[in-house]
């Protein structure tokens, strides 16, 4: 590939770079790109990176992230970072962190947790690292893979 | 002092001090189990909730409570009551913890305690969620074995249903608190899950795996039999093979240690034969009687705070 730009810089909003490659489209999902959506988006997906492999990017115009939506990213690409854009120039930047627990976010795939069945309850998990693992804080079930399907 | 918890809901939430704590006390209460007056809880109310049928859980509960000079309600069947009309677990919740100084609840679903014990303002404590936990049964599964035999360093057998059996599971948790050596005997298709193996592997003890009984008579001290579900198998046939493996009978004791006790959390369906029960080594039915003064003693360390006894 040639130097140059794979996709147009912007001028106010968010660059996620650094994701985990293929995981762009539950990025997007996550923060509610959809085909309503009038913002400029952009996606790169399986970008070569400096330092690890593949990489996904997603940029959007216009458009800040709320804490919530960074820790679900963090949960499916757990060194993402995250540029705030404005007037083309980066004025924030920083890796996603993995929260310790998070409440609320994804959903227990245990049929029978009692954060299934209708109760006013939120599910709540703990989160380790390497690889990010959920353990539910009500039924002790644990989520290693496809946590992106979980997501509420 | 150190007993800290507010609820009761899973083992994990023990430290080792926390159990013993419990058992010192529970030891002191077993002549009022036995029937010596006792007020140590009079005034105190007990709700009983138990959305899935239990005979000796809500027995012994209900006969320690009254036991201990206090008073019991009991939610009758889930059909008559307010679940029925669909009420949510988190509102009987907070209604029943208005009536009460503390909930005991059975429930179907895994985290239903854990849940109940965030929108309850008294102490909850859990008889069974599910497949989940069910720690009153493992507190008193110890402490039948501390009793009958000794805590630190034993050799036990875990036989039967290892796979679905959540008293195993939180049994081998708890042993290993105290270095146990656990043995697991069951059929390849009923075997203990991994993680819980590989769990009890890094806590540094010894664990060994066989799928014959004869195997450990000679090695350990206690014997723990589980019953094996027959819906658990495909094939009538199949079951009857594997059930007919891990039936207990009084000629198979011969050159077992003599400190070997058997234990079962019952009801047994033919795991142990009746010949059993007459020789030295059986505590089943002492193990069912501890249920009471073990739930006893958590049942005055949650009502009573740290003091009183």
């Amino acid at each position: 590939m040639k130097d140059g730009l794979l996709i147009r810089s912007i001028e106010h909003g968010t660059v996620i770079d650094h994701i985990t490659a293929g995981q762009a489209l539950s990025v997007m999902r996550i923060i509610g790109i959809n085909n309503g959506t009038s913002a400029v988006v952009s996606v790169a997906m399986n970008v070569p990176g400096e330092e690890m492999g593949l990489k996904d990017i997603v940029k959007i115009e216009g458009r800040e992230l709320d804490s919530r939506e960074v820790d679900k990213i963090s949960l499916i690409s757990p060194d993402a970072t995250i540029n705030i854009i404005r007037d083309y120039d980066v004025v924030s930047k920083y890796t996603v962190e993995l929260p310790s627990e998070i409440r609320g976010i994804v959903r227990c795939r245990n049929p029978n947790c009692i954060t299934n069945t209708g109760e006013p309850v939120a599910s709540a998990f703990t989160v380790a690292k390497d690889p990010v693992t959920l353990r539910c804080r009500y039924c002790d079930h644990i989520i290693l893979s496809d946590i992106a399907e979980q997501l509420i | 002092m150190s007993f800290s918890l507010r609820h009761v809901i899973s083992m994990k939430d023990f430290t080792r001090e926390d159990i013993d704590e419990i058992f010192e006390l529970a030891e002191r209460l077993e002549r009022v189990a036995s029937g010596v007056p006792c007020r140590l809880l009079e005034d105190k109310l007990l709700a009983l909730l138990f959305y899935e049928p239990s005979t000796r859980t809500r027995l012994s509960f209900d006969a320690a409570m009254k036991r201990l000079g206090g008073a019991s309600i009991d939610l009758g069947s889930v059909e008559a009551s307010s679940v029925a009309k669909g009420e949510t677990l988190a509102d009987t919740i907070r209604v029943v913890g208005g009536y009460a100084d503390a909930i005991v609840l059975r429930h179907p679903s895994e985290g239903a305690a854990r849940m109940a014990s965030e929108y309850s303002r008294v102490p909850v404590v859990n008889a069974g969620d599910g497949v989940g936990h069910h720690p009153t049964q493992t507190l008193l599964d110890l402490y039948t074995i501390k009793r009958e035999n000794r805590l630190d360093g034993i050799s036990v057998a875990l036989v039967g249903d290892l796979r679905y059996g959540r008293t195993v599971h939180s049994l081998a948790y708890a042993l290993a608190l105290y270095g146990a050596r656990i043995y697991l005997v069951s059929p390849p298709q009923l075997r203990m899950p991994e993680h819980i193996k590989s769990d009890l592997l890094e806590s540094n003890i010894v664990v060994e795996e066989t799928s014959r009984l004869e195997d450990v008579f000679e090695s350990v001290n206690v014997l723990y039999m589980t019953r094996i579900q027959r819906e658990r198998f495909a094939e009538p046939s199949e079951y009857l093979a594997v059930a007919g493996s891990y039936r207990l009978t009084s000629e198979m004791l011969s050159g077992v240690r003599d400190d070997l006790i058997i234990m079962h959390p019952l009801p047994r369906v033919g795991e142990i034969d009746s010949s059993v029960d007459e020789t030295p080594y059986a505590r089943y039915f002492k193990q069912s009687f501890y249920g009471v003064p073990v739930r006893m003693a958590l049942l005055v360390k949650l009502l009573e705070g740290r003091d009183l006894v």
